[in-house]
């Protein structure tokens, strides 16, 4: 040993960036005069801080300010520095490297830190001159040089370095677009409702942001002038930032043949396979993992340079990442894995006003992931605990408060906890209301329900999130006077009911799932099987036009368009409008069943047939065969129009009054296609005879000489009950208007579920009349509501997938057919 | 001593292990399961349901459950569950085991994910 260190080691390092810069500095303090240095930079500059072009890029540093390493510190160590000096290859037997101006250099040891490359999306123009990447301080001066002459810049790309890319550029003064080709920023590192708050915010920069969007050119003759997406908008630029990701840069590495996978292969010690070579940083491929954040590689270098020092060390394991976004005002962290989580492996706190949303996801009792927005505060303790692994079974109901509320004794129920709040504490964040207030309206005014306490005081009005507290205050303070109104949360994600969440996705405009649960403070981080599909449906109805349907929101049979039966194979039901059909459609539905060896068909309670027991495969095939006979879904599965039954009516009967086979047909063909809160049925009778039983359906119609009597709210099902009668019109014009107005009351106020009778029941049949039969103006304003929903559902859901739509609900993902070998026996 | 995979009406892809020893076949890409949903894949002894959720995890489980046999593949994913379509039991996809009062279990099965495609360890998925 003694006799290596007469002549010193040659140590060459080929790229000066971050990982390299910390391995010498660890390198030099544990055994300072071991090695003889070079080093070679690709970049003409000493080693500075990548992180922080960012802040360069926004203006808030200069270069100087982000410099790791200045030119003294290389020539105190003695280093020989090699600026600008590119390594093109490296001669493992002769061990050397050589550089790009063909210099030849010698080593003993060699470290590789090329770090990694942008990635440059495929598309034509991607050369063209504007188009740039985000890696390093050449980039930051071309992206300056073209924001100081004004314009528009598109930055694609929506994860860390394309936003950060795209703040600097808006405050630089330009017009910015950012394109994102997943449907929230930054996926891997957010979970949907941190990536609505983050959009949000970066939306108020003035920042476009769109999302789910795929570029299919770049555009411009001699320099880029346009961004076209897939979906045919073009967006002007005169900048365009790729921020799509980054690549191991190991091409000097596969050269000389070391083992590359995605990245350089290093072991434990960060040796490559070549005993003489190691590796550190961004170009590394460590136990199949590669990283892309600076932790990992301080760690690294840690074992590398003490390694190389000749110590004994245990080796690098790994890192466990966290991330946060250096954008000015938004506050955002996130570490580890925060997969979907239910009530028993993850702690949600929401605070609307403030835009605070928090969330821890455990595993067997250690926090596994965390993301935090709005207030970051805890962090670093999350992270902390995170690593360790701690048990935190002890503080789980205070986890979520931060450290600072660690160390306190039991957790108190709801009411003592208010009770024993000053009363200045604020109850109501959106409104301002504090304990005291709310209080005093309960005594003074003699307030007894929450309803009472939000129009007396506001409090609860806004967001409803403190809709508990306010319950808790009221029990506190009648105590045994408070009789809990009959309200009854959507379930346990949230404490608001049905018909307040309507309110507010109405009165908030609020437009996506996150949305929803973000700035009504759910209790969960992605809702559960019950709220799900009612939020979806509530969305569907307020925004027909903005809201995308979420299938996987969906029950099976409104997913496959088909009924699921105890065998796991579904019916297919074709309408047959009013009940009529035809000797043709009769024998389409022949040659189906015989076609697809169909077990059962059936005539069904609705006048119409069900074909049960078709397997799941062939459904787009008994559809696409249906479909050509002029067969529609008859929607049998729908929380939506299902059937419209009649009877012979006029055009046959002897005491028919009116055509009710035709007024059924009619209102079928009018209604059907429309999601409304849960089943709808009809029927027509065309005399008092009732042989269509319309006094049992949701909606009825009873012919009579002076026109149609308008029944609601029968039902016939787990409960019976005869209908109301609502009102009496004298023309089938009339008729079809009043059901329709009243299909649109029924959608846009009954919570999730109710049948007609339900929602009539809770709302009472006088108020109902009252906007259907007397408030003509707010009739016909029901009416167009309708029909426009309508415009967006009318279309067959069996000929869309006929032709193709969603086929992997349809098909299996793999179908094999091994025979295993013997050994696996 | 043998492995050999055959096209079937509904076969959309077939696999073949690289080595004797390697029983990891390749099932598809991440990309053709919706986030928070299945597919199902068929082998000659069972149906497997692969399941991926909001965070891109994979689960397999038998297409079975263990209430009455419901098509798990069917229901509506959330979190690490899935509610099985016939009759809403919850079942725990990453052992199987349902949930709340319920009691049953669907079998599991070796799944993994690499460059988002999904290998399904056929040595067990196509054990008795
Ligand atoms: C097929 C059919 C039975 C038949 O062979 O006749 C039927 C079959 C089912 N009915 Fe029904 N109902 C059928 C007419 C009825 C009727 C009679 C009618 O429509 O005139 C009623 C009473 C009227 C009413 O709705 O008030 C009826 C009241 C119910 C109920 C109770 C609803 C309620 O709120 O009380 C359910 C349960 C539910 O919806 O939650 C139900 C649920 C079901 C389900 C969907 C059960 C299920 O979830 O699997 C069955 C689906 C089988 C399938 O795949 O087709 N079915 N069901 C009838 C289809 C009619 C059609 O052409 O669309
Ligand atoms: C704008 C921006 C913001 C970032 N923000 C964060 C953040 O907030 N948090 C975080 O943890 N990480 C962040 N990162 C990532 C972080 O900068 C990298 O993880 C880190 O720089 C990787 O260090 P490295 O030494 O492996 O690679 P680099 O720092 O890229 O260094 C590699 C160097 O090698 C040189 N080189 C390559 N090939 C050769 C060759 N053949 N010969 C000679 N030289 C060569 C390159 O020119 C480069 O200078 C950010 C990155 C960027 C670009
Ligand atoms: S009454 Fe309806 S739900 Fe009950 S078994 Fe018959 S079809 Fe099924
Ligand atoms: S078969 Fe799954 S819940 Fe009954």
């Amino acid at each position: 040993m003694q006799a290596e260190h007469s002549i010193k080691k040659k140590l060459v390092v080929v790229g000066n960036g971050m990982a390299a810069g910390r391995v010498l500095e660890e390198l030099f303090a544990r055994a300072p005069d071991r090695y003889d240095v070079t080093i070679f930079g690709a970049e003409p500059r000493v080693n500075y801080d990548r992180i922080m072009l960012s802040p360069v890029l926004a203006g808030e540093k200069d270069f100087d300010a982000i410099i790791v390493h200045d030119d003294a510190w290389y020539a105190k160590h003695n280093i020989s520095l090699r600026k600008g000096e590119p390594v093109v290859a490296i001669d493992r037997a002769q061990r050397t490297v050589r550089t790009e101006a063909g210099d030849t250099v010698p080593y003993d040891a060699l470290i590789i830190a090329t770090g990694s490359k942008p990635i440059l999306i495929p598309v034509p123009g991607a050369e063209l001159p504007g188009v740039v990447t985000f890696r390093d301080l050449d980039d930051v001066n071309a992206m300056l040089a073209t924001a100081a002459g004004g314009g528009s810049a598109v930055v694609i790309g929506g994860g860390l370095l394309g936003l950060e890319a795209a703040a600097g550029l808006a405050t630089k003064g330009m017009k910015t677009t950012v394109v994102h080709l997943m449907p929230t920023l930054m996926e891997r590192q957010l979970d949907p409702n941190a990536a609505y708050l983050l959009q949000r915010a970066i939306e108020k920069r003035g920042i476009e942001i769109l999302t789910a969007a795929n570029t299919q050119a770049v555009i411009g003759d001699s320099k880029v002038e346009a961004v076209r997406l897939e979906d045919g908008r073009t967006l002007p630029a005169d900048l365009v930032v790729m921020a799509v990701g980054i690549r191991p840069n190991v091409a000097l590495a596969k050269d000389a043949g070391l083992e590359v996978k995605r990245g350089l292969v290093v072991d434990d010690h960060l040796k490559t396979s070549d005993d003489n070579i190691f590796a550190v940083g961004e170009c590394v491929e460590h136990r199949g993992q590669c990283y892309g954040l600076v932790a990992p590689l301080y760690d690294m270098a840690k074992t590398l340079a003490a390694t190389l020092a000749g110590e004994e060390v245990a080796g690098y394991t790994g890192s466990a990442t966290s991330t946060k976004l250096k954008v000015t005002g938004v506050d955002l962290f996130s570490a580890g894995d925060f997969s979907e989580g239910d009530e028993k492996d993850e702690i949600v706190l929401r605070d609307p006003s403030r835009g605070v949303y928090k969330r821890v996801v455990l595993r067997d009792n250690r926090i596994v992931g965390a993301v935090l927005y709005g207030d970051t505060a805890d962090g670093g303790w999350y992270f902390d605990l995170l690593k360790k692994g701690t048990d935190v079974t002890k503080m789980h109901d205070t986890l979520i408060f931060g450290q600072a509320y660690q160390g306190g004794g039991a957790p108190l129920d709801p009411v003592t906890l208010v009770a024993n709040l000053s009363d200045d504490a604020e109850i109501c964040g959106c409104n301002g209301v504090c304990k005291g207030t709310i209080t005093q309206a309960i005594t003074a005014r003699g307030l007894t329900t929450i309803d009472d306490v939000r129009s007396g005081t506001k409090a609860s009005a806004s967001c409803g999130q403190c809709t508990s507290k306010v319950e808790a205050l009221l029990m506190a303070t009648l105590g045994a006077g408070y009789a809990a109104a009959a309200r009854k949360p959507m379930c346990k994600c949230t404490d608001l009911t049905h018909e307040e969440v309507r309110g507010f996705i109405l009165s908030k405009e609020l437009k996506s799932v996150p949305a929803v649960m973000q700035e009504l403070g759910w209790k969960t981080s992605c809702g559960c099987s019950s709220c799900r599909p009612a939020l979806n449906y509530y969305l569907l109805c307020a925004w027909p036009f903005d809201y995308r349907d979420d299938p996987q929101s969906r029950f099976v049979n409104e997913r496959v368009h088909a009924n699921i039966q105890k065998d796991g194979t579904f019916s297919v039901v074709p309408r047959m409008w009013g009940g009529l059909t035809t000797p043709d459609e009769l024998r389409a539905i022949a040659d189906v069943a015989d076609k697809f060896k169909i077990p059962t068909v059936k005539v069904t309670g609705g006048q119409r047939i069900d074909l049960l027991g078709v397997r799941k495969e062939d459904l787009p095939a008994v559809w696409a065969q249906l479909n050509a006979a002029g067969l529609v879904s008859g929607q049998a599965y729908a929380k939506g129009l299902r059937t419209v039954k009649t009877c012979v009516g006029s055009e046959w009967c002897r005491f028919g009054t009116q055509d009710s086979t035709g007024l059924g047909v009619k209102l079928e063909r009018y209604l059907c296609g429309s999601w409304t809160p849960h089943k709808v049925k009809l029927a027509v009778s065309g005399c008092p005879r009732n042989c269509a039983e319309a006094t049992v359906k949701d909606i009825g119609i009873i012919c009579v000489e002076s026109g149609y009597d308008i029944h609601i709210a029968g039902a016939a099902g787990l409960h019976v009950r005869a209908t109301d009668l609502l009102g009496h019109v004298a023309t089938e014009e009339e008729a079809i208007e009043h059901v329709a107005a009243v299909m649109q009351l029924y959608r846009e106020q009954a919570g999730y579920l109710d049948r007609v009778y339900k929602w009539v029941e809770k709302t009472g049949i006088e108020k109902i009349r009252a906007a259907i039969m007397d408030d003509h103006e707010g009739r016909r304003a029901l009416v167009a509501r309708f029909e426009a929903s309508q415009r967006a559902v009318r279309r067959d859901p069996w000929a869309e997938r006929a032709a193709g739509r969603e086929l992997h609900e349809f098909m299996p993902l793999a179908a094999l057919n091994i025979i295993m070998p013997e050994a696996a026996e | 001593m043998n492995a050999i995979s055959e096209r079937s009406d509904a076969v959309l892809r077939t696999a073949m292990p690289q080595k004797t020893a390697d029983f990891w076949f390749d099932v598809g890409s991440l990309q053709e399961i919706p986030v928070r949903g299945s597919r199902r894949v068929k082998t000659p002894r069972r149906e497997i349901a692969i399941f991926r959720t909001a965070n891109d995890e994979v689960f397999a489980l038998e297409n079975r459950c263990p209430h009455k046999g419901g098509p798990l593949s069917d229901g509506i994913v959330h979190g690490r569950k899935v509610t099985c379509p016939l009759h809403n039991w919850i079942i725990n996809l990453d052992d199987g085991e349902a949930t709340g009062a319920d009691k049953g279990c669907a079998r599991s099965f070796p799944v993994k994910l690499e460059n988002g495609r999904i290998y399904l360890d056929m040595s067990v998925a196509a054990a008795p």
